[in-house]
Order: structure tokens, then C-alpha cells, then sequence
């Protein structure tokens, strides 16, 4: 074959139109990104304020702050990782060390994968149906909380699934080798080794419980309570909710504008913080095993 | 004896640990049960909401008419009974309020007490009237009867082309309208976040540096945690007036606008999981091709991606399935119009959105509870198949690779 210098010159031109269009395309999924958070932030800043964060709304959500919201969403993450995590957690460690490839860890597995996939709207009727009705909880930061866990188990049972099986056999076998019991090869090699990616993935489903907004529409929340709720059978306020009604429906929809604004950017940080920190948590425990 | 407690707390353990992973089962199955038991008995409901009735003549032969029948009739489209089956007969309607043409208030009592005397003189008298009213109004010795009409049908739910779910006398529960609203939506979403998301994809797989990769990763993770109302308050402040201005439309909310915001939410799990299985490509293969002279791109576009297509089509339909659940930022951003969509530019509803906006209004246990639960089980069947056809992509994967 001759030398065809033309050819790799069309070959090169390719690759550069490519990777240019490529290196563009993503450059503008930053772009729409950077603007997105932009725009709250910008929108948002000059509403926050401590008034903000702690006091009531007044005037018709025009004025005040959104403390009741902050504190039901904090209400419900808690309530829903009271449930979550102990069953998200335990159940991992069955399926993983428990059972070895059979019909129930594959089953276990696929029911798993589909309740992740399911739309939060269909929890939201699932929990209206079963702990609203059924249970006659009635609109209630219990049926709140027990549907927004039911939402986040399935990803938490993912990630701490996947956390255990990350850890090699090698301890495991070393282990048992020095006559340790299942259980303690579990609590005092495997779960510490594990550990911090566990909590990576905890974290981070707390990021998204406090978005949550449909699990909620119709199992807890309220758009103006006048006191913080007193027991589990209350309603709540909620910062999505919040969000929802104030930019959508509500009085005065203009003014109270300003008050939207300062609630996404709430809601906004509280995703900021919670990937920062599981990033931090991350980057810190591979310096450990780094060290190790 | 240590050993004994040693080994109960073992079982114990087990026990507990074996009771957990039962509860995402259970939870599964409950979710079935609660959705299809409520969801599916709308088939066994007239269409006719709980406390009103549609009585005619006792010696009207028409029966089992259909919601539609009755819409018909009740817009005058059908003005006689011979069109349905019964006697030669003009179709009188006879709504609530019709009371007054026909009664003084004398006749009816202050109270309203002699209300269902009335009606029993009415429809007894008047062969051809077909008479909505509410049920508390039957008298105990009704001179009429109750207008056969048929349950609520699967083929005219499915194929229905109209949701009006509070239509009076009979609802319209039709939800082809919400079926192709939701696909619309949907297909456009992935129409733009597909390319992008391959693209940034296949950049940070292959092209970027590490440095730019390592930044790249978090943002997108970012980009991945923002809660669905954020997106829909984005969307409503920016891109729906954006939309009215460049299209001088009416009305922003269209399923254009659904569309670009679900394609901005779906990009960081196209991205990530596109990414990952990209990255799944041996080093030997790359350099194989590489050293047969093939450049960075070639390899890429004829080695990597075929290689990577069943996680990228894994992707794509993961994508599409959560564009499809997508509630709250579709709700807030293409209008209320429960329409069948001809373009994009006209306001949509989709399936989630729909169930979020009418739960609130339909009362407990009714007619149009029950719809909306039906729409909540053609939701989960989809999801459903999505991701069993994810799981069969990647188990298929998993055998061609080995």
C-alpha cells in the first residue's frame, strides 16, 4: 500500500472535529448546570437570613422565614432514616455475607433494583394508601417518614451491598482462618473496612429524602401550620413542598417570590453540603487506607 | 456454655439480618397489592360518581350504555331513544337545577322535603327523561329506575381520548391523552439528553485528562442530587417565559419546556452510567487497535463504544424510565391541559403529573381515586418493564463477555 498522507490527514481532522465537538458538548452540560446553581444562588442570597432560617412566615408567606419548613424536613429525614438505615443495612449485610448466589439473594436482589426504580409518585400513593388509610395514620410524620424510608431503601441496601462486596476476601478468609465466628469476621473486620464507603451512601440518600417532594404531597404535608408539629401524628411543613406551593399556587404569588427564591437555595445547599461532605468523607478514608 | 450463647447470638444475628431483607420484598409486594387492588376496581365502578344516580322511565328499554353514551347524551349529541336501543322516544335531560322549570318552591318544601315525591312524579310521567340527581333525593317507593349503564371498561380506559374525570353525569376516564403526553415528553427529553449526555460521556471516558475528569465527576454527581422541585422552579422562572417569547406563544407551560428540563434531569445518569460502562473497555483492546494504527477517535467510535453499547443502551433506558416518573418539575412547568398533544408547543399532562395534581381533589375511595390509582399501576408497569429489560440487557452483557 503507498503511503497515503491524505488519508491520515482526514483520519486526524476527524478526531480533532470529534473531540472538539465532544470537549463543546460538555462544556455546555457545565454551562446549563453552573447556571442553574447560579441563578439560585444569585436569586436566593439576599433573602437568607438568620430571620429567615428561624422565624415563621407572616404576612400571607410574604415576609418571615421558613423555620417550620427546615425543621419538618429535618423531622421527616430523621423519621425516614430511623427506618431506613437499620433495615437498609442489615438487609445488605444478609444478602451479601449471608447467602451465596441463590434463587433468594437473586430474588432479593431483583425486587431490590425494581422498588429503586419506581417512581417517588407511586410511593406517594402506596403510602397515602397504606399508612394514611389503611393504618389510619392519617396525614402524619409517621406516614411521612415511613414512606420517604421505603423510598430510600432500596438505595441504601445498593450502596452498602455494594460497600461489603468492595471489601476483598482475603480478610474474610484471613479471619475465619484465626477461628472467628461469622458474626465477629462481620462486626470487626468486614464492617470497619467498609465502613466509610457505607456512610458515603448514607449520606447521601439523607440528600435525597430532604428533596423529596411527591412521597409527601399526600402523606404529610401542609403548606401553613401556625405551631411546629407536637407529636408523629402531626403534619408538617416541608422545604420542597414549600417550594412547590409558594411557586405555584399560593396568595399573593409575586410577592412572596422573594421567599421561593430563598427556600431553593436552602434546598440547593442542603444538596451542596451533602455532597461535600460525602465527597470529603470519601477522599479522607482513602488517604487512611492509602496510609494503611 | 460460652460457646453456646456464642452460637445463639449468632442465630439470633442471622434471624434478625434474614428479617430485614424480607422487608424490601414485603414492601414490594404490598406496593402491588394496595396500587392493583384499588387500582383495578374502577372496573367495577359505574361511571357515575358515589351519591348521584341517572334514573329514567321504568319502562325505558335502553341498557348498559357506556360513559361515552351518556356524554353524548348529555351534550345532545343523541336526542332520542331509539338511537340506543330504546323506544321512539326524544331524550328529555334533566339535571338538579332543572328542578325549578318544572316545580315552584311550594311544591318542593322549604326543606326540600318533598324533593324525592317530586322526582318520582317526574320520572314516572315523563317517558323519554333521563334524570341526574343526587341519590339522596330517591324516593323509598321510586316509580323509575336506575339507567343500566356499564362499569367502567379496560379497552375504553386505555383507548379513551378524553380525561375529563369529573365530567357530571358520567366521567370521561380516558387516558390515551396522559399515555401519549407522558411518551411525548419523554421522547424529547431523551432526544436532547442522549446526544449530551453521550458526548460528555464518551469526553470524560476517553478524552478528558484526569484533572478534568476529577472536576467533571463531582458536578455532575451535583447536577444528580438537585431535588425535582428545584428543576420545576427553574423551569417555570426561566425557560417557560423563555419558550413564550421565542414562539410568541400564549402560554409558556408546553411539553417543549417538560422536555428540555427532564433532559437536563436525566443527563447525570445517562452520563454516569454511559461513563462507566465505557470505562469497562480493556486496556488491551485499546491498545490493540492502537497499534494497528487506528487513531484516539477510531478506536473510540469502532472499538469502545460497541463495545460499551449494552451499558449505554442500559443508560438511555434508565434515562427514559426516570423522565417518565418524573413528577413535581413536569407538574410545574407544562400546564394543565389533560389533551392529546399535536405538537410540542402546546401545554401536556403526563401520567405522574396528572396523579399529583388530582389526588388532592378526588374524594377517598371514589370514582376518580380509583382512576388515579389506575394511572398509578399503568405507571408502575412500565417502570416495571424498564427495568426488567435493563436487567436483561445486562445479564446478556454478562454472557457475551464471558
Amino acid at each position: 500500500m503507498k503511503f497515503q498522507p491524505e488519508k491520515i490527514k482526514i483520519k486526524q481532522l476527524k478526531q480533532d472535529i470529534a473531540f472538539n465537538l465532544f470537549r463543546g458538548l460538555s462544556i455546555l452540560v457545565v454551562v446549563v448546570l453552573a447556571s442553574i446553581l447560579s441563578f439560585i444562588v444569585y436569586k436566593g442570597i439576599g433573602v437568607i437570613s438568620w430571620d429567615f432560617l428561624t422565624k415563621m412566615p407572616e404576612d400571607g408567606m410574604t415576609k418571615g422565614g421558613i423555620f417550620p419548613a427546615i425543621v419538618g424536613t429535618l423531622y421527616l429525614v430523621f423519621g425516614s432514616m430511623l427506618f431506613a438505615i437499620p433495615v437498609g443495612v442489615l438487609s445488605a449485610i444478609y444478602i451479601s455475607e449471608y447467602t451465596k448466589d441463590s434463587f433468594f439473594k437473586r430474588f432479593v436482589k431483583l425486587m431490590t433494583n425494581n422498588l429503586a426504580g419506581i417512581p417517588s409518585i407511586v410511593f406517594g400513593l402506596f403510602g397515602m394508601a397504606l399508612f394514611v388509610n389503611k393504618l389510619s395514620f392519617g396525614d402524619s410524620i409517621l406516614a411521612g417518614s415511613l414512606t420517604l424510608g421505603l423510598l430510600a431503601l432500596p438505595v441504601i441496601i445498593r450502596t452498602t451491598e455494594e460497600s461489603l462486596m468492595s471489601v476483598e476476601n482475603t480478610f474474610r478468609e484471613g479471619s475465619y482462618a484465626l477461628g472467628a465466628t461469622k458474626l465477629q469476621t462481620i462486626r470487626r473486620v468486614i464492617l470497619p473496612i467498609a465502613f466509610p464507603n457505607i456512610i458515603t451512601g448514607l449520606i447521601l440518600s439523607i440528600g435525597r429524602v430532604s428533596g423529596e417532594t411527591a412521597p409527601i404531597l399526600f402523606t404529610v404535608a401542609a403548606y401553613f401550620l401556625p405551631k411546629l408539629p407536637s407529636s408523629m401524628f402531626d403534619q408538617v411543613m416541608a422545604l420542597p413542598y414549600h417550594l412547590y406551593v409558594i411557586s405555584t399556587s399560593g396568595t399573593n404569588m409575586e410577592e412572596s417570590r422573594p421567599m421561593a427564591y430563598g427556600t431553593a437555595l436552602v434546598l440547593v445547599s442542603i444538596v451542596l453540603i451533602v455532597n461535600i461532605l460525602a465527597n470529603a468523607l470519601r477522599r479522607y478514608f482513602k488517604k487512611k487506607v492509602k496510609m494503611n | 456454655m460460652k460457646k453456646f450463647s456464642k452460637n445463639l447470638l449468632e442465630k439470633i444475628t442471622e434471624g434478625v439480618l434474614f428479617l430485614s431483607s424480607t422487608i424490601t420484598t414485603l414492601a414490594i409486594v404490598l406496593i402491588v397489592f394496595f396500587l392493583f387492588s384499588e387500582g383495578l376496581s374502577l372496573f367495577n365502578h359505574s361511571p357515575v360518581e358515589e351519591g348521584f344516580v341517572v334514573a329514567v322511565n321504568k319502562n325505558n328499554s335502553a341498557h348498559d350504555l357506556s360513559a361515552n353514551q351518556i356524554k353524548n347524551i348529555f351534550d345532545q349529541n343523541i336526542t332520542n331513544w331509539a338511537q340506543l336501543g330504546g323506544s321512539n322516544e326524544e331524550i328529555l335531560l334533566f339535571r338538579t337545577d332543572n328542578i325549578s322549570n318544572y316545580f315552584t318552591d311550594e311544591e318542593l318544601g322549604d326543606s326540600l322535603q318533598f324533593v324525592p315525591a317530586r322526582m318520582n312524579q317526574l320520572v314516572d310521567s315523563l317517558p323519554g327523561i333521563i334524570a341526574f340527581f343526587p341519590s339522596k333525593y330517591v324516593d323509598k317507593n321510586f316509580k323509575g329506575k336506575l339507567l343500566s349503564m356499564k362499569n367502567v371498561e379496560v379497552s375504553e380506559f386505555l383507548t379513551g381520548k378524553e380525561w375529563y374525570p369529573t365530567a357530571e353525569p358520567a366521567a370521561q376516564l380516558g387516558v390515551l391523552p396522559l399515555i401519549l403526553g407522558t411518551l411525548w415528553v419523554s421522547l424529547g427529553a431523551i432526544l436532547i439528553a442522549l446526544p449530551l449526555g453521550l458526548a460528555t460521556a464518551i469526553y470524560m471516558a476517553e478524552i478528558a485528562s484526569e484533572k478534568i475528569r476529577g472536576t467533571l465527576k463531582p458536578l455532575i454527581e451535583l447536577l444528580a442530587g438537585i431535588p425535582s422541585v428545584v428543576y420545576g422552579f427553574f423551569g417555570l422562572i426561566i425557560i417557560v417565559p423563555m419558550i413564550q417569547n421565542l414562539f410568541g406563544l400564549p402560554v409558556g407551560e408546553t411539553g417543549l419546556a417538560g422536555s428540555i428540563i427532564l433532559g437536563i434531569m436525566a443527563l447525570p445518569t445517562i452520563i454516569t452510567i454511559s461513563e462507566d460502562a465505557l470505562r469497562t473497555t480493556p486496556k488491551s483492546m485499546k491498545e490493540a487497535s492502537l497499534a494497528l494504527g487506528a487513531n484516539k477517535w477510531q478506536t473510540i467510535h469502532r472499538v469502545v463504544i460497541p463495545y460499551a453499547s449494552s451499558g449505554i443502551t442500559a443508560a438511555a433506558i434508565l434515562g427514559i424510565g426516570r423522565a417518565i416518573g418524573e413528577t413535581m418539575a413536569v407538574l410545574m412547568v407544562t400546564g394543565n391541559a389533560a389533551v392529546i398533544p399535536h405538537s410540542l408547543l402546546t401545554p401536556v399532562r403526563t401520567i405522574p403529573a396528572t396523579i399529583a395534581a388530582e389526588l388532592g381533589e378526588a374524594p377517598q375511595g371514589g370514582l376518580h381515586f380509583k382512576a388515579l390509582f389506575a394511572l398509578g399501576c399503568i405507571l408502575f408497569l412500565i417502570t416495571m418493564i424498564i427495568n426488567l429489560s435493563v436487567e436483561y440487557i445486562s445479564s446478556r452483557n454478562r454472557f457475551k463477555k464471558k
